[in-house]
């Protein structure tokens, strides 16, 4: 049997859910649940019908029958409580009709549910189709439906408040090692996992310190984050004591992969992560990551991603010979001989130059403050080494690199 | 059989069991003939002047190993890479982590300490190239134990490019590459860069031979 709740509270879902986790909300005025689960706890179906009146108040009409439709038809015709309703007496206006439908019925002389009950359904079928024939059970009562379960929407966040302003990073973690148990618990239980942690710390001096990570893919177990979390805030302190802390998990769902058997290993993605992350608190958040060559005709045409590498198409391999850069470019001297390099002296390089390639001429970007405009020459110095030299407009040398 | 010889695999009659490493080959034949190829698991360092061509190799380690769709990093002492001529030689630049350490040897070490112990990585390189052989050598040797002891029984290679060998005896594979012979294309005034070609000289394991590869410029 089922209870329909309908009425003007505000609280419907409360009511509902205080007799039972899974509920239909198939109004923002109409709530509607099992009632069988309910009746070794509270008796027999009137008994309940009480027990839910008592409960929601004098301003809801509560209707118990044996489908949820027929709860939800009395409940919105009959005031009060109403167990086991006689629907036959209602008007044929009270269900949800197409239009036209209600002036053929008028025409046929049909106004109670009870004589739509007795009309032939092949007849209806013919006339109506399967709307007429629907519309015939549910003036029966007979249409059996599995509930539309409204899912409560599961927050992932908590908050802390402290007697005692904590200055330090160790006693911090500990709370935050509690909320982050507690939620990826929730995650866990919930088969979700987090995208991102936002941690929130309301400071001593009446400001707000906060960090958001966003994680390269979904995690929820909590020591990993809990690290994370740890290196980011020694990175980024707070600039005074903590006086509450609130951390909130952003869900997403759980990584899945398939892998191959005859595939070689790669890093766990969150462990890869913790990795980077003490790579990038040794060497600096803006030099760890994939490179990735950028489409223009620039000297330097490639930049330095912050994010994971990944598994992607292969590139044919060919023995091509590497290049190596000065970083920054080394200050040259070059002397000339007809206008081609005929020595160099930089620090820690000096040598003839026993064979020159150039000038290549390239200039770009002139319309951005990143402007170049160069011409540059590979050189085989008598030093037995090749580099890349390059010379500005204001006639100043520079060796980029040397080929390795 | 001699009654007071000492009990050994050979005096009950069993051979000791030989276990082949596994190798990853680099993009050059003739050098996979040499060596095989790089051992799995273990240091393997390749040292030369400069320009000899040990970037070259260390590409080409790269690009096999990316190939063979496995994650590898480089780490790079004094931010010297070139992703471009990298790509050219074949490295999936999607699959190869980039740290740049900024002329700082001791994050280096760390950051591949930190990697070898992750776990995971197919090559993991350490660019030393530019770092003076001096400085090299003061780095601790316990260093290049923790390093071998981290990346044993796993897949990974720990790959170092530098002017003279500096992991002393932790190192399965010692490589010497020298530049034999720089071509030029074009008439004289309008030269192009066209190849090198590079020789490698096994250290050790010592071997009476040598292997000579081709590399083409880039561009």
């Amino acid at each position: 049997m089922f209870a329909c709740i309908h009425g003007p509270a505000a609280d419907l879902s409360q009511i509902a859910a205080a007799f039972s986790p899974w509920f239909e909300h198939t109004a923002p005025d109409t709530v509607v649940f099992s009632i069988d689960p309910l009746k070794r706890l509270f008796g027999a179906p009137h008994q309940i019908g009480q027990a839910i009146a008592q409960r929601s108040g004098s301003r809801v009409h509560i209707a118990i029958a044996e489908t949820a439709d027929a709860a939800i038809l009395a409940a919105h015709n009959f005031p009060g409580l109403t167990v086991a309703p006689n629907l036959g007496d209602l008007e044929v206006a009270t269900l949800p009709l197409p239009g036209g439908f209600q002036d053929t019925f008028e025409t046929w002389g049909i106004h109670t549910l009870s004589q739509l009950a007795q009309l032939p359904e092949t007849g209806l079928a013919e006339r109506f189709g399967p709307t007429g024939v629907y519309l015939q059970r549910l003036a029966k009562g007979a249409i059996q439906r599995p509930l539309r379960i409204a899912q409560l929407e599961i927050t992932y966040d908590d908050r802390i408040e402290l007697d005692h302003p904590i200055s330090l990073l160790e006693p911090l973690l500990f709370l935050i090692a509690r909320i982050l148990n507690d939620q990826c618990a929730k995650l866990l239980a919930n088969a979700m996992a987090a995208s991102e942690v936002m941690i929130r710390l309301e400071l001593e001096d009446r400001t707000e310190h906060v960090r958001t990570l966003k994680l390269p893919v979904p995690m929820r177990e909590s020591k990993p984050l809990l690290k994370l979390l740890q290196m980011d805030l020694e990175a980024h302190p707070p600039q005074s004591a903590t006086m509450a802390l609130s951390l909130a998990l952003a869900p997403a769902a759980p990584r899945t992969t398939q892998g191959g058997i005859f595939l070689p290993s790669t890093p766990a993605p969150d462990k890869l992560e913790l990795t980077l992350a003490r790579i990038r608190g040794l060497v600096g958040e803006n030099n760890v990551g994939v490179p990735e060559l950028v489409d223009t005709h620039h000297p330097h045409p490639f930049r330095l991603v912050s994010r994971q590498p990944q598994i992607s198409s292969q590139p044919p391999i060919t023995g091509r010979q590497a290049f190596r850069y000065f970083r920054p470019p080394l200050n040259a001297k070059v002397d000339l001989d007809r206008n081609r390099p005929a020595r160099i002296t930089a620090t820690g390089i000096h040598g003839n130059v026993l064979n020159a390639a150039g000038p290549w001429r390239t200039s770009g970007d002139w319309w951005t403050t990143t402007a170049w405009n160069r011409d540059e020459w590979d050189v085989a110095l008598s030093n037995s080494a090749l580099y890349r030299i390059y010379r500005e407009p204001d006639q100043h040398w520079f060796i980029e690199g040397m080929y390795d | 059989m001699d009654p007071n010889a000492a009990l050994t695999t050979t005096t009950l009659g069993f051979s000791p069991l030989a276990h082949p490493r596994e190798t990853l080959p680099t993009g050059f034949v003739s050098l996979n003939h040499l060596i095989e190829g790089f051992p799995r698991g273990a240091i393997s360092e390749i040292f030369g002047p400069e320009s000899s061509g040990r970037t070259t190799l260390i590409h080409s380690l790269l690009a096999a190993a990316t190939a063979n769709l496995e994650i590898c990093a480089y780490v790079d002492t004094d931010d010297s890479f070139d992703p471009v001529s990298a790509a050219a030689a074949g490295v999936a630049l999607s699959q190869l982590l980039w740290i740049r350490c900024g002329h700082n040897a001791d994050h280096a070490l760390k950051a591949v300490d930190y990697l070898v112990h992750a776990g995971g990585f197919g090559v993991v390189v350490l660019d030393l190239c530019q770092v003076h052989p001096r400085i090299a050598n003061r780095i601790p040797i316990s260093y290049w134990y923790r390093f071998r002891r981290a990346i044993e029984n796993t897949p990974t290679i720990l790959a170092l490019a530098e002017k003279q060998p500096t992991s002393k005896s932790c190192a399965s594979l010692i490589l010497e590459v020298e530049r034999k012979k720089t071509a030029w294309a074009g008439a004289p005034g309008f030269k192009l860069l066209r190849e090198v070609e590079l020789e490698a000289i096994p250290r050790k394991p010592v071997r009476p031979v040598t292997a000579t590869f081709t590399a083409r410029a880039t561009g």
